[in-house]
């Protein structure tokens, strides 16, 4: 009986630091407060958007298609066989950063949100803090259609060729992959980093050098228009908490005033595959975890159910 | 000269007149004697021994594949690529490395106060408590230098931090004698945290520290051997007389148990239950001895929002930042070198738990939240003014409570060994 209350009060005062040091410290150090010091609590959407025009009108996919082009000036669709007008270097030389390629575009982004965008681009990607009239600076994407009827045609159009469903790395790609790398994925801004081999005789790789003499055009590029290079993602899921990682993909300027992030518009399930890519890179061990945890646990248990019997044969008859 | 008598390789027999195996089996383990009244709190120095090993083997598996290179992230990625993707249950063995690490310091500091609580550091244990606060120490070292490894954003912040700490007093005091600018460029190497950092700091972690914890804990053990472990009630035990009880088979009249098996039986069972502890932590909650902010790369042109040590540092950190910096340096050297003195800080000759011992039961229980109160209060922002408040004061408890205990404990009453 005295050892169970003196291991009450061991764990007591371990769980009284342990609160105080992890959950009640981190939600100090991350919470944000209006300027009367209140805190703000911000309140998940859902990545349903609540502060975009609701789309009331149907779009029609055939009279989407039919003004595509209106796209295609510098977005590619290689899915139906258009290619951009410019490689992926060149028009981040020419906008800051290039222009995606809308194929999945469809599958990934919500709906509400492209219609939106196509309507209103800076505003519905929270970035007029950057592009104000006076800073000299336009934001590469215009107002291709302001009326919702051409809109949401198309989107329509959009979301009839993407495909049903993506890969976790499709959904990143889409919407995170032209301004993030993934190292530990091989994921460069420009694609997936080629396997080349060093020539035998000299240990050197021209091709590999040309290529990173490419993304290093191309970072510096988006480097000079997002003010920073874009953080690598590959570990991202361990570094931010994955609430923040919502929170912020939902609503970039409520986690971090003022970020040249972009509100990228994923859908709930885009979102979905997108941090499901971020576990494969950054936290690949968890399926083999969740499948080893139980054995060794279970191992120790039946230790200490031995330990506990041999410790009884010989303390039974000590006192 | 030695005697060897014709017997079978390696039997007993050969070995004993090789090695004095069966004396070495009597001496250390067998005839080495135990009080019978503890709790299973003196199995913490078992549990120690034993993290420390998994420590040192999780340890040599990961310095199969880490790499002490600073450029380009590659140290960074040797550990969270390299080990954690492509290393067959590397991650097992980081996570392991990395939650031993923490619970490593949980269960010395349990040690500690279970030191101070019954005493254990007086009447002929003052080696003991040394040993121990040495064992404290270098720990601290190897725990600092090992979370210098993995490269990221507050290895070298931290790193950067503590070092600048070498930088003294500020140079009007005392006309700059205690002013060390150059010292800190000569520990790094460098300006800043760098390769020669890095390299430095990987030899201590892999090498001196754990060479010297080995050694100390080696004299650790040596300085149990005389005045005995002490038992719940701080009662002197004549152990010559009850081990000879024990050996006539009074088991129950003697006070005494051997290590091996009766001791030993009890550790395992502690062991057994402290392992469900830390496994459940390694897979299924390991993020509180990883903090997330450690897996953004060192990038010495952003510093981070919250600079914070790792938990079992915040008490001494919070006594060196709510003062200016020539006052909290005092305070915090303070702080580092005062637990050493406790044997002769006590001026009591009771040897006995301390509920029972008048004031020093209320000096220690308020030493222990006092020293949980800094260690929240040492990783809460101090923009805050109510936490900076809370941690200044809870600073200057604790430099109080060291100053008051050599006049509480002198007009301490005696207190009988057995209640």
């Amino acid at each position: 009986m005295k050892e169970l209350k003196i291991l009450a009060v061991v764990i007591f005062f371990t769980l009284v630091t342990y609160y105080g040091v992890e959950p009640y410290a981190h939600h100090q150090m991350h919470k944000k407060v209006d300027a009367q010091g209140n805190e703000i609590v911000y309140e998940s959407q859902d990545f349903k958007y609540p502060d975009l025009k609701a789309v009331t009108v149907k779009g029609d996919a055939a009279a989407g298609k039919a003004m595509i082009s209106a796209c295609t000036g510098c977005h590619g669709i290689e899915s139906q066989k258009m290619q951009a007008p410019m490689d992926a270097s060149a028009s981040a030389g020419a906008y800051g950063v290039n222009p995606p390629d809308l194929s999945n575009a469809g599958a990934v982004f919500d709906e509400k949100f492209l219609v939106n965008f196509i309507m209103n681009p800076t505003h519905t990607a929270m970035v007029e803090h950057k592009f104000k009239e006076g800073s000299g600076k336009t934001y590469p994407m215009p107002v291709v259609a302001p009326d919702p009827q051409t809109a949401a045609n198309i989107v329509a159009y959009l979301k009839s060729i993407a495909p049903k469903e993506l890969t976790p790395k499709e959904a990143f790609v889409a919407a995170c992959g032209r301004c993030h790398a993934d190292r530990y994925g091989k994921w460069t801004q420009l694609g997936d980093v080629p396997k080349t081999k060093p020539n035998i005789t000299t240990h050197q790789d021209p091709e590999m050098l040309a290529f990173k003499m490419k993304v290093a055009n191309y970072q510096d590029s988006l480097a000079k228009y997002m003010g920073k290079l874009p953080p690598d993602l590959s570990i991202m899921i361990r570094a931010r908490s994955e609430e923040f990682m919502e929170h912020f993909i939902e609503n970039p300027q409520s986690q971090l005033p003022g970020t040249a992030m972009p509100r990228v518009g994923v859908s709930k399930e885009g979102f979905e595959k997108v941090v499901a890519y971020l576990e494969e890179t950054g936290d690949p061990s968890k399926p083999k975890r969740q499948a080893v945890g139980p054995w060794v646990l279970g191992f120790f248990f039946i230790f200490t159910l031995l330990a506990y019997l041999w410790k009884q044969a010989h303390w039974r008859d000590l006192h | 000269m030695a005697h060897f008598d014709k017997a079978m390789p390696f039997s007993n027999k050969w070995m004993d007149q090789r090695l004095a195996v069966n004396t070495l089996q009597r001496v250390l383990s067998t005839e080495y004697w135990i009080p019978k009244n503890i709790n299973f709190l003196w199995a913490m120095g078992m549990i120690l021994a034993a993290t420390f090993g998994i420590l040192v083997v999780s340890g040599i598996f990961l310095l199969m594949y880490y790499v002490p290179d600073a450029s380009n992230a590659a140290a960074f990625d040797s550990v969270n690529y390299t080990i954690m993707s492509e290393v067959g249950y590397g991650w097992f063995w980081r996570h392991i490395h990395g939650v031993g690490a923490s619970l490593v310091f949980l269960i010395i500091y349990i040690h500690m106060f279970t030191g101070i609580y019954y005493g254990s550091y007086k009447r002929g244990r003052e080696l003991i408590w040394l040993s121990g606060m040495g064992l404290f120490i270098v720990f601290s070292a190897e725990a600092f230098s090992g979370y210098m490894l993995p490269w990221g954003q507050m290895s070298y912040w931290a790193g950067m931090v503590i070092t600048n700490l070498f930088e003294g007093a500020t140079p009007d005091v005392l006309g700059g004698a205690l002013n060390f600018p150059h010292f800190v460029e000569w520990l790094r190497g460098d300006y800043v945290p760098g390769q020669a950092f890095l390299g430095r700091f990987f030899m201590l972690h892999v090498l001196l520290m754990p060479l010297v914890i080995m050694g100390l804990i080696v004299l650790h053990f040596g300085t149990l051997r005389i005045p005995h472990v002490n038992n719940q009630d701080g009662e002197e035990i004549d152990f010559e007389e009850s081990a000879a009880l024990w050996k006539a088979g009074r088991k129950k009249e003697a006070k005494v148990i051997p290590f091996k098996p009766v001791f030993l039986s009890k550790d395992v069972f502690v062991m057994g239950v402290y392992f469900i502890l830390f496994f459940y932590l390694v897979f299924y909650h390991f993020e509180f001895a990883m903090d997330p902010v450690n897996f953004d790369p060192a990038d010495p042109l952003k510093t981070p929002t919250h600079i914070y040590p790792e938990w079992y540092f915040l008490w001494s950190y919070e006594i060196l930042r709510p003062f200016s910096k020539n006052v909290g340096l005092i305070w915090f050297a303070f702080a580092q070198g005062i637990l050493m003195a406790l044997p002769f800080l006590d001026r009591s000759p009771n040897v006995a738990p301390a509920n029972r011992r008048g004031l020093f039961g209320i000096w220690f229980w308020l030493l222990l939240i006092d020293m949980i109160t800094l260690t929240i209060m040492g990783k809460l922002p101090p923009t805050d003014p109510t936490f900076a408040m809370i941690g200044k004061v809870a600073a200057i408890t604790f430099i109080s409570l060291w100053v008051v205990l050599p006049f509480i404990t002198m007009i301490e009453k005696p207190v009988g060994g057995k209640k």
